[in-house]
Order: structure tokens, then sequence, then C-alpha cells
């Protein structure tokens, strides 16, 4: 708990400094994710993000220091050439793209770990910490790298910002781009050349292994809670900060632990809450919608025995028990009892209570013959456009009344020529 | 003077993929002011002669003219309509969005759209019939819904020749309806259209010029000319067994389709 408020009282500027750079690299990879996660290039990013180690270590053995501008020299080299090669490979030979991506992520990668063994063994000066970039340890950046890294990260922010509307057309429909005249040559290049670097500046944080989860995640999160693209970004980049900020908080209170791992646990937690509780994707909505459903279709029903009950009887009878609704149409108990509550909240049936009897409300009236028009319209069109026989269409016609909205009515109508009787020769209640 | 170039011209055009031909030496021009079809059965070439015509695609032999000029000079006066289905409609976009991307174009590069841009792109919304969708997410869209926002994308490009991938395909009777209308307004104005279709059925009755495709060219006039039982026969009765042999070699031993030392006359359409 101590360190709890040791960490968020933020009173050591070395704390500040480091937390909110990471917070700051998981916003702009995020960002720049999201074009990936939009142009489906997920496995892309995984790959560059291995792709990076041997261009890092490379770069160290060449000159000897850990400069953060020479190590992303090195960083957006061979990401670059990873990502050439997959195209190259995907498009001149038979391999299909998800082989290219495998190959050259092995490749490289297997190369990088190389280098790196073979650093260690060297004991070259000042090399500790370049293992970091394995799994990612925010705690272990240096002040001096940090306003480098964040530099680059503000770059990147600026260059989606001024190429916002170019790079959402290329993400949707590149061939358009191409055909209206606009350099999708150097426009793909720009957006490749800020992905790797955007890669290159999250390994810094969850390390290489881990980084297609920081590039994409986030997006895919995001999207589950917006249909516009610029929210979607903006909402990506604050869950990739607040991930940059779990990371380090676990890095600095548990040294020995790697920050990549907790970063992307932070991620996978958000992401999975966004699936869960998407007001329009999400599965909770979709059991809500559901049962709502449900209710609709079983107070329908109701509706549509106590219209038949009257209809029986010439609409002399108005009243009805229980026993009478449920000998004219079965229902569940359970369904029995939310259909009447709902149609009681509705005021569409007015409960006679000394005689345990229900009475439609002129609204039920309106509404159970809209239901009853609904499915008799229905199967004048079944028979009249789809060629249904008459004995054939009833089955259909008990769902499908429950989901004409009020326009397809109006249009199935129009097509029928308002008829006045369905095929069984039952007159059609209109609107009175 | 430039009314007198044909709006599109295909020289000898030769197109494959992965070496393996799909076009053999199409060479046609369409009149300017006309409603052309493109037609063919399936795998005939119908959208790679499109791609090349877009430059997307680069044909293996040929060369194509746009009103007498290379396409780069008459960028602003062609536009594209691709097949509905090769976008991703679950991108997070509104259908106003959409449309506004066709006012994006080299010149507006890193700026936001005027003012003008974005009367064009609601008029464009409005001639199609879906202004009142203008706020709707893509994804909520019906197929002819769809194809009507491309349309109308394409449309506030404000070009003179466009070129439309299958527009009516997947599209309900009152779509097809309005995208008719439309086109015969473009006609009026003065617009050349030249739309991919697979349908010999509505062809006669859609369009006034046809273009009869299958992987080489079959006929190209005015469709008087052009629906005649024996060229119907020869577009649709299967390619040509020689020809397939001939391809299926050309990829399969790696022979160039052009050989390099033969230089082809870059017709600038200017003489």
């Amino acid at each position: 708990m101590d360190k709890f408020f040791a960490f968020f009282s933020f009173t050591d500027p070395n704390v500040r400094l480091v937390t909110f750079g990471t917070m700051f690299l998981g916003l702009s990879t995020a960002a720049v994710g999201s074009f990936a996660f939009l142009r489906k290039r997920s496995l892309i990013g995984d790959a560059i993000a291995h792709a990076i180690l041997p261009g890092i270590a490379l770069s160290f053995l060449f000159f000897q220091s850990k400069n953060p501008f020479l190590l992303m020299g090195g960083a957006l080299v061979s990401g670059w050439l990873a990502m050439v090669s997959i195209e190259y490979i995907s498009n001149k030979s038979k391999l299909k793209p998800d082989t290219a991506i495998g190959l050259v992520l092995s490749v490289f990668f297997g190369v990088g770990i190389l280098l790196l063994t073979h650093i260690q063994h060297t004991g070259i000066g000042n090399q500790a910490g370049l293992d970091q970039f394995l799994f990612g340890k925010a705690a272990a950046i240096v002040k001096q790298d940090l306003y480098a890294y964040g530099i680059i990260a503000f770059l990147l922010l600026a260059v989606i910002l001024l190429l916002f509307k170019e790079f959402k057309l290329l993400s949707f429909n590149p061939d358009f781009a191409q055909a209206s005249g606009l350099p999708v040559q150097s426009l793909r290049f720009v957006l490749s050349t800020i992905t790797v670097l955007a890669i290159a500046l999250g390994i810094q944080s969850v390390g290489v292994v881990l980084m297609a989860a920081l590039i994409i995640t986030p997006s895919a999160a995001a999207r589950a809670w917006t249909e516009r693209l610029s929210v979607m970004m903006l909402l990506a980049g604050g869950i990739g900060a607040f991930s940059g900020l779990v990371g380090s908080y676990i890095s600095f209170t548990a040294p020995n632990m790697p920050t990549g791992p907790w970063i992307v646990m932070c991620l996978s937690c958000i992401a999975l809450a966004s699936l869960f509780f998407s007001p329009r994707r999400g599965v909770l909505a979709k059991l809500l919608q559901q049962r709502k459903n449900r209710i609709k279709i079983v107070s329908e029903n109701l509706l549509k025995a106590l219209y038949h009950l009257q209809e029986q009887s010439d609409f002399q009878n108005r009243h009805f028990t229980e026993g009478d609704i449920l000998e004219q149409r079965s229902f569940s108990q359970g369904d029995f009892h939310t259909a009447l509550k709902k149609l009681k909240k509705e005021f569409w049936i007015m409960p006679i209570t000394e005689k345990n009897r229900f009475q439609l409300s002129e609204k039920g009236v309106e509404e159970a013959r809209r239901v009853v028009r609904l499915h008799r319209i229905w199967e004048m069109y079944l028979t009249e456009r789809m060629r249904l026989k008459a004995d054939h269409i009833h089955p259909n016609a008990e769902t499908i009344e429950h989901i004409i909205t009020p326009e397809i009515e109006e249009q199935l109508l129009e097509e029928l020529g308002y008829p006045k009787k369905d095929p069984h020769e039952s007159p059609i209640p209109y609107k009175a | 003077m430039s009314t007198e170039k044909p709006a599109l011209e295909v020289h000898n055009l030769t197109a494959s993929y992965q070496r393996k031909p799909v076009l053999w030496e199409i060479d046609f021009a369409l009149p300017a002011g006309k409603l052309v079809g493109i037609v063919g059965p399936n795998g005939s070439g119908k959208t790679t002669l499109l791609k090349n015509i877009m430059g997307l695609m680069q044909p293996d032999g040929g060369y194509v003219n746009l009103f007498g000029k290379k396409l780069d000079e008459v960028r602003q006066r062609v536009s594209y309509v691709p097949q509905r289905e090769s976008v991703d409609w679950d991108f997070p976009a509104s259908v106003l969005d959409v449309v506004q991307m066709g006012r994006y174009r080299r010149s507006n590069l890193f700026k936001r759209l005027s003012a003008e841009d974005k009367h064009v792109a609601a008029e464009a919304l409005e001639k199609v019939g879906m202004l009142p969708y203008a706020k709707r997410q893509i994804s909520q869209l019906s197929g002819g819904q769809q194809q009507r926002v491309f349309i109308a994308r394409s449309l506030a490009q404000q070009a003179d020749l466009y070129l439309m991938d299958e527009p009516f395909v997947g599209v309900d009777a009152s779509t097809e309806e309005s995208i008719l209308t439309l086109l015969s307004e473009m006609k009026q104005e003065g617009k050349t259209v030249v739309i991919v279709h697979h349908d010999l059925q509505t062809a006669y009755d859609y369009f006034d010029w046809i273009v009869l495709l299958n992987t080489r060219l079959v006929a190209a006039g005015s469709k008087e000319e052009v629906f005649r039982s024996d060229l119907l026969q020869e577009a649709y009765g299967g390619r040509l067994t020689v020809l397939s042999k001939i391809g299926d070699l050309i990829s399969r031993k790696d022979f160039p389709i052009r050989e390099g030392e033969f230089k082809e006359k870059e017709g600038l359409g200017d003489g």
C-alpha cells in the first residue's frame, strides 16, 4: 500500500518522468496501431516487432552505444527490411502471406537472439539492458532516452494528425485512393515507416515478444465502443496510456517483474471487458436484446390471444380469465407471467380485480389489432408474392409478425393494395 | 476539339495475374457521352480491364488513353467505382465520411476539406437519395444503400468519365431503378459511363454501347451491332482452347508476354 501511494503521489521526479513517458509511448503506439488494425495487418505488426531485434543488436555492435536515435535507426532498417521481404515473398512466390510472415518473423528473430547472445558473451561495455528489449522494462529506461523517444512519439502523432484523412481512405479502400490520384505509394511508405517506428517505441515498454498486443489490442478494445475512427483512435491511445501506467507501476514496485506481460495483461482485461460490455457489438448487449425480443414476442402473443378471444365472441365478450387465455394459446408458466406483467405495465390490459378477469384497454386493443394485422398481411404476402399454399404460411407468419417495422408494414400494405381479408378469409383489422 | 477524341481508347492491352494472361490484346475505343456496358461471363477479365484502365494494374503490353491523354493528365476527369464487396463495410465511418472521400485529392493533401468540398459531397448524396442517411454508420447499410454510397462518392468527384464495377450486383429493385435514372441523367449531362456488367439479360436495356469480352475482345460497338446471336455465342460459349493452353505455357514456363526488345509505339494521342 505504501508503495502504491509513493508511486501515485508522483513526488519522485524520476517516477513521474518515466511513468508519463511510458504512458506517452503507449498512447502513440496504440494510435498508430489503429491503422494496422483497420488494414488487418495485425500479424505483420508482430513480425516487424520481432524483426526489429537484430536491427537494435547490430546497431549496438556497430556503434558500441545505446544512443536511442542510433538504436531506433537500426530498428527502423531491420523492421523495414522485414516488411519489404514479407511483401516480396507473398507477391513473387506461391507462398501465402501467413507463411511469408511466419518465415520472416522466425528468421529475423532467430538472428536477433543470436546477436544478443553474442553481445552478452563478448562483454562489450555498457551492454546491460539490451536484453530488456525482449520483455520490456519500463523502469529501466533512462531519462535522456526518454526524451528522445518522446520526441519520436510526438512526431508520429503529428504525422497521423496531418495525414489523417488520407490514411483513413488508404485503410478503407486503397484502390479508390490510387484511382483518385493520391500518391498511394508515398502514403504507404509513410504509414509503414511510422508503424515500424511505433513498434520500435512500444518495445521499450512491452518488449519484442508481446509487441503485437500493444499495436492491436487497444484498437480492438476501442472499436467495441465507437463507430467513429477519430474517437476510436483517441480511445485506443487512452487505453495504451493507461496500460503503460499499470506497467510502470508494477515495474517500480516489483523490480524483478518484466513490464511487458503486465501491460499486456492489463490490455487484455480491458479488451475482454470491452467485447463483453460493448453497447452494440458486445455479448451482454446481445443477451439483453434477445431477452427484449423474447418479452416482445410473448406479450404480443398474449395480446393476440386476447384479440382472438374477442373475435370468437364477435366482440361481445370482453372480459377473460387466465384460464380462458391459456385455453386459447399455451404459454409456459414463466412466459405467461412475464407477458402479463409487461401488458399491465404498458396499460394494455386492465385487471377487473373482483372477478379475476382481464380486459384489453383501448390502447391494448390498438396494439393487438396491429399484431393481428401484421400476421395477416404477412400471410397475404407469403401467398401472393412467394406463392406458398395457404396451409403452409401460418408458422412463418407467427415469427415474422413480431419483426415487421411500421415502415415495412406500410410498404407491404402498399404492395398488396390494402387487402380486406387474409388467405384464410379472416378480416384484416386496420387502424381504427 | 477534345470532344472528337474518344473518351476511352484501349490499345492492344494484354494483362496477367501471376504471369498468367487474363486479357489478350484488347483493342477498342469508346465515344464520349454514351452508357457503355462491358459484358462477359464470369472470369472473362472485366474487372481486370477496369483495373488496367484505372492504372491499378500495370499491363504487360499495350496502353490506355483517356480523352486522348494519359491517365495522370486527366485524373480529375475520371472517376472509379470499385466493386462493393472489395471493401470491409465494418469500417468505422459514416455515410458522409465515405462520400467525402471522393473529394480527397492530391491538391488537398495534409489539409481539411473545404466548405465547398462538403457541399459537393452532400449534393452527391442527395442525387442518389441517401442524404437522410448521411450520419448513418456504413456497417448498417443494406447492399443497395452501400452501392448508392459508392456511386455518390464517385459523383462527388465531378468527373466526365465514370468507370463502375458491377454496380447492379446484389441490389434491390428500387436501387436498380434509381441507379438507372441517375445514369440517364448523367448521359444527358454529356458524361460517359462505363459499367462492368455480367448479366446479358439486362445489358441490352441498360446500355447504348457494348463491349463484349471473354479474355479476348469479342466485339465492341453500338448494342444493335453487338447483340448478334453469333457474337453472344462466341462470348458466352467458353474460352478458346488454344488461347488457354498458351496462357498456361506462358505462366508455367516463364515465357515473356512481350519480347524485351519489342518497343511499342506509345501513342500519346496528340497527333
